[in-house]
C-alpha cells in the first residue's frame, strides 16, 4: 500500500476525530463517512478506485470498502451519468465523479432527462438519490476544457439541487447532506481552493443544511454574495473594505438551486446594497438570477443598483490569461466603492 | 499473424409465414397454456393499439407510437422475465408492459398526458417508466444490473430499444460496460427497419445489429421477431445466462414497423405500399394463431371469444381513463423533490389558487 493511501485510510478511520484538512481531504472524509454509515453508498467514475481520483478525492476508498462499492468505470461520461440513474432507482446512493466539469456535458441528457425527472415522472414510485461530483472553475493552470464554471446550466434545471462548497467544513457537511438527500444533487467542487486552506473538520458525520445560504461575515453597509472559489476573494475584499471603514456582509450561497432567497433579501434589507461575485460568465450567469430576485424582493430597500463582479462573456482563456479572466479582490473592492458612493 | 476473433452471427427462425414448423421446435412448444397466453396477450396488445390510435384521432389521447409489428417480441419478453427481474422499456413495449401488470388505464393516462401513468405499477414496481430519449435507457439497465451485482442478487434486467437506438453512444457504452463488468442484462433490439423515416441501411453499415455485441465482448444473435418460438427461445437463453452469472447478451429481433412512427407521422411519405404489404405477410400474431390451429390448440370459437373479451377489457379501461380527473396543478411541484423546497412554496401557492379556480 502506498503512503498516500495509507495516510488516507488512517485519516478516514478515526471516529469523531477533529483534523486540519483541505477542501479535497474533507470531500474524501465525507465520502468515507457516508460509505461507512450506509452500505448503499457506492462511488463510481474514471480513475477513482485504484488511482484514488486525479485530485485524490477518493483515495483509500477502494482499499477500505472494496471494488464492488468503489468502481472504476470505462471512459464514458454518458454512461457514468446514466448508470448512476439505474443504480439509484434500485435504492443505491451512487456518488458519481466527473473528472472535470468540462467533461460533464456528455452526461447532460442523462442528468436532465432522467436523474432530474425520475421522481416526478413516476409520481414518486422511483427516485434518484444520487450525487454527481465535479471539480470546476479555473485558476490551476489546467489545459483547455478544464477550467469552466457552468453551474448556471444546472441551476436552470428543475429537479436538480446544485451545491457548491467553499471551505473544508462546508465541503464535509454539504457532501454528507447531498449523499443523504433523496434527490439528485450536482456537487461542484471549486478546485482552485481544493488545497488553498486547511480548516479543522470534526469527522462526526454531521451534515450541514442544503437549500440554505451561509452568512460568513456580518456587516451593515453592503451585502457581498458569492459561491465557490470566489468566496475567498470576496472575504479578502471584506477585510480590505473594513480597513476603509466599510462594513460588508458576506454570504456564501452554497446551494444555488433551490435558492434561499430569504437570507439574501433579509441581508439586503439591512445593508441596502448588493454586489454579486462569481467566476462564471456574466451573461445568463447565476448572478443574474440573484440580481433579479433582489430586484423583485428588495427593490425598495436598495440604495444603489445591484452590481455583478464576474468573469467575462468569453470562452475561458487558456491559462496564460486566466488570471485576467478571474474576478480579483480589487475588482470587488472597486465595485463596492462605486455602490457606496452612489 | 494472429487471428483474434472470427465471429459468426446466427439467425433463428422456427415457423414459416403460414405457421408451419421449419425445424424441431424448442421445448417450450409443448407448454400449450404458455402459447395460448402469449397469443391472448398479442391480441390484447393489438386491440389496445387500435383503440389508442382511434382515441388520438378523435382528440381523446395525445401523440402515440403504435406497437403494430412488435407484439410478438414484447410478449415473448414478458413471458420470459421473472417477476423479480427488472424491465427497462422504450416506447413500443406495450405488449411487455401488459404482462408486467401495467394497467391499460395507466398506459392511457401516460399517452393521454398524465404523469400518473407511470405511477403505482404494484406488480413490478422496480420497472422503469418508458424511456423517450433514444437509447438512454440502456445506461439505466446496466446501472440496475450493477446494483444487483453490488448486492450479489440473482436477478437480471431486460432492456429494449429500436434499431435507430443502436446508433447512439448510450447503447454502445452500455454493451461495453455490460461486457467489462459481466453484468446480468439482456439487450433486445427490436429492429423494425425504420427510425421514423430513416431505413435500417442508413443507421449502420454492419450486416447485422447483433454483431455489435461482439465489440463489447457479448454474444449476439439474430432472431425472427415475428416468430414467437425464436424470440422466446433467445430471451430464455439470454436470461438463463444472466441469472447464472454468465453475463450479458444482445438479441436482434427483426420485425417491421407496420404502423407510422407515431400518430404524428405519415409513413407513406418515405416508404412504399408494396414493402408494407410484404411485411404484413410476416405478421407474427397470425403465424402463432395458424400454428395453434394446426396443433388443435385454438379454434374459431375461442378466437371469437378472445376478440370480444379484449374489446371489452379495453373499452372498460378507456371509460375509466376518460372519467379520471386531471391532477391538481400543484402536482407539478409536489413530485419534483421529496419535500417542497422553500424556494418553490410561493409558486405552489399560486398553482393551488389556479386549482381552486381563484384569482392568481
Amino acid at each position: 500500500m502506498n503512503a498516500s493511501v495509507e495516510k488516507a485510510i488512517n485519516h478516514q478511520q478515526g471516529t469523531d476525530v477533529s483534523r486540519d484538512v483541505t477542501l479535497v481531504e474533507a470531500v474524501n472524509m465525507a465520502l468515507a463517512r457516508a460509505m461507512e454509515n450506509d452500505d448503499n453508498v457506492v462511488v463510481l467514475g474514471e480513475d477513482i478506485a485504484t488511482n484514488g481520483g486525479v485530485f485524490r478525492a477518493t483515495v483509500g476508498l477502494k482499499e477500505r470498502f472494496g471494488y464492488k462499492r468503489v468502481m472504476d468505470t470505462p471512459l464514458a461520461e454518458t454512461l457514468i451519468a446514466g448508470t448512476a440513474v439505474g443504480m439509484a432507482t434500485q435504492g443505491l446512493r451512487p456518488v458519481a465523479e466527473f473528472q472535470f466539469m468540462g467533461f460533464i456535458y456528455a452526461g447532460l441528457e442523462q442528468i436532465i432527462s432522467h436523474a432530474a425527472r425520475m421522481r416526478n415522472r413516476t409520481r414518486g414510485r422511483l427516485h434518484c438519490p444520487l450525487v454527481y461530483r465535479a471539480p470546476f472553475g479555473g485558476g490551476i493552470h489546467a489545459p483547455e476544457h478544464h477550467s469552466e464554471s457552468t453551474e448556471a446550466l444546472f441551476a436552470h434545471i428543475p429537479g436538480l439541487r446544485v451545491v457548491i462548497p467553499s471551505s473544508p467544513q462546508r465541503a464535509y457537511g454539504l457532501l454528507l447532506a447531498a449523499i443523504r438527500n433523496p434527490d439528485p444533487v450536482i456537487f461542484l467542487e471549486p478546485k482552485r481552493i481544493y488545497r488553498a486552506v486547511t480548516q479543522t473538520v470534526k469527522d462526526n458525520g454531521d451534515a450541514l443544511p442544503l437549500d440554505t445560504c451561509f452568512t460568513l461575515r456580518e456587516g451593515d453597509d453592503v451585502t457581498l454574495i458569492s459561491w465557490g472559489a470566489s468566496v475567498m476573494e470576496t472575504l479578502l475584499a471584506a477585510d480590505r473594505l473594513e480597513e476603509q471603514g466599510v462594513s460588508a456582509e458576506v454570504i456564501d450561497v452554497a446551494t444555488i438551486s433551490p435558492l434561499d432567497r430569504e437570507t439574501l433579501l433579509c441581508s439586503v434589507a439591512k445593508t441596502g446594497r448588493a454586489v454579486i461575485v462569481h467566476e462564471a460568465c456574466r451573461n445568463g450567469g447565476f448572478g443574474a438570477e440573484v440580481a433579479a430576485s433582489i430586484a423583485e424582493g428588495a427593490f425598495l430597500d436598495l440604495q444603489a443598483p445591484v452590481v455583478r463582479v464576474t468573469g467575462y462573456d468569453t470562452i475561458m482563456p487558456y491559462y496564460r490569461n486566466e488570471a485576467n479572466y478571474l474576478p480579483k479582490t480589487e475588482d470587488i473592492v472597486q465595485a463596492v466603492e462605486e455602490v457606496i458612493a452612489l | 499473424m494472429k487471428q483474434h476473433h472470427d465471429f459468426t452471427v446466427v439467425s433463428a427462425r422456427y415457423l414459416d409465414t403460414a405457421g408451419k414448423p421449419l425445424d424441431t421446435l424448442p421445448e417450450m412448444a409443448s407448454d400449450t397454456p404458455r402459447l395460448r397466453d402469449a397469443y391472448r396477450n398479442m391480441v390484447l396488445t393489438r386491440t389496445l393499439d387500435q383503440k389508442i390510435i382511434a382515441l388520438q384521432r378523435t382528440g381523446k389521447c395525445g401523440t402515440y407510437p403504435s406497437v403494430l409489428g412488435h407484439e410478438v417480441i414484447g410478449t415473448a419478453i414478458g413471458q420470459c422475465l421473472a417477476h423479480h427481474d427488472v424491465f427497462v422499456p422504450y416506447y413500443r413495449d406495450q405488449a411487455t408492459q401488459l404482462m408486467r401488470g401495467v394497467s391499460i388505464v395507466n398506459m392511457l393516462l401516460y399517452w393521454g398526458g398524465d404523469e400518473r401513468g407511470s405511477a403505482g405499477w404494484e406488480r413490478c414496481p422496480e420497472d422503469l417508466p418508458i424511456s423517450v430519449p433514444i437509447a438512454t435507457q440502456c445506461c439505466h439497465a446496466v446501472g440496475i444490473a450493477a446494483a444487483m451485482r453490488v448486492r450479489d442478487e440473482k436477478r437480471a434486467v431486460v432492456v429494449t430499444l429500436g434499431d435507430g437506438a443502436t446508433s447512439k453512444g448510450d447503447f454502445l457504452e452500455s454493451i461495453n460496460l455490460a461486457g467489462a463488468w459481466h453484468l446480468p442484462v439482456v439487450f433486445v433490439v427490436a429492429n423494425n427497419q425504420w427510425a421514423i423515416s430513416t431505413p435500417r441501411g442508413l443507421q449502420t453499415g454492419s450486416e447485422t445489429i447483433a454483431q455489435k455485441a461482439i465489440s463489447g465482448g457479448l454474444p449476439g444473435v439474430v432472431v425472427d421477431g415475428n416468430d414467437y418460438f425464436a424470440v422466446s427461445d433467445a430471451v430464455d437463453h439470454a436470461l438463463e445466462r444472466a441469472h447464472g452469472g454468465k453475463g450479458a447478451s444482445v438479441i436482434e429481433a427483426v420485425t417491421y414497423r407496420l404502423g407510422d412512427h407515431t400518430t404524428a407521422d405519415d409513413a407513406t411519405r418515405y416508404r412504399g405500399a408494396e414493402e408494407l404489404k410484404t411485411a404484413w405477410e410476416q405478421d407474427g400474431i397470425k403465424r402463432l394463431q395458424s400454428y395453434l390451429h394446426s396443433v388443435g390448440q385454438w379454434d374459431a370459437d375461442q378466437e371469437k371469444q378472445l376478440q370480444a373479451h379484449c374489446k371489452e377489457m379495453v373499452e372498460k379501461a378507456v371509460h375509466r381513463y376518460l372519467e379520471t380527473a386531471p391532477e391538481p396543478p400543484t402536482a407539478m411541484v409536489d413530485y419534483l423533490f421529496d419535500t417542497v423546497p422553500t424556494a418553490l412554496q410561493g409558486q405552489r401557492e399560486k398553482l393551488a389558487r389556479i386549482g381552486q379556480g381563484g384569482a392568481v
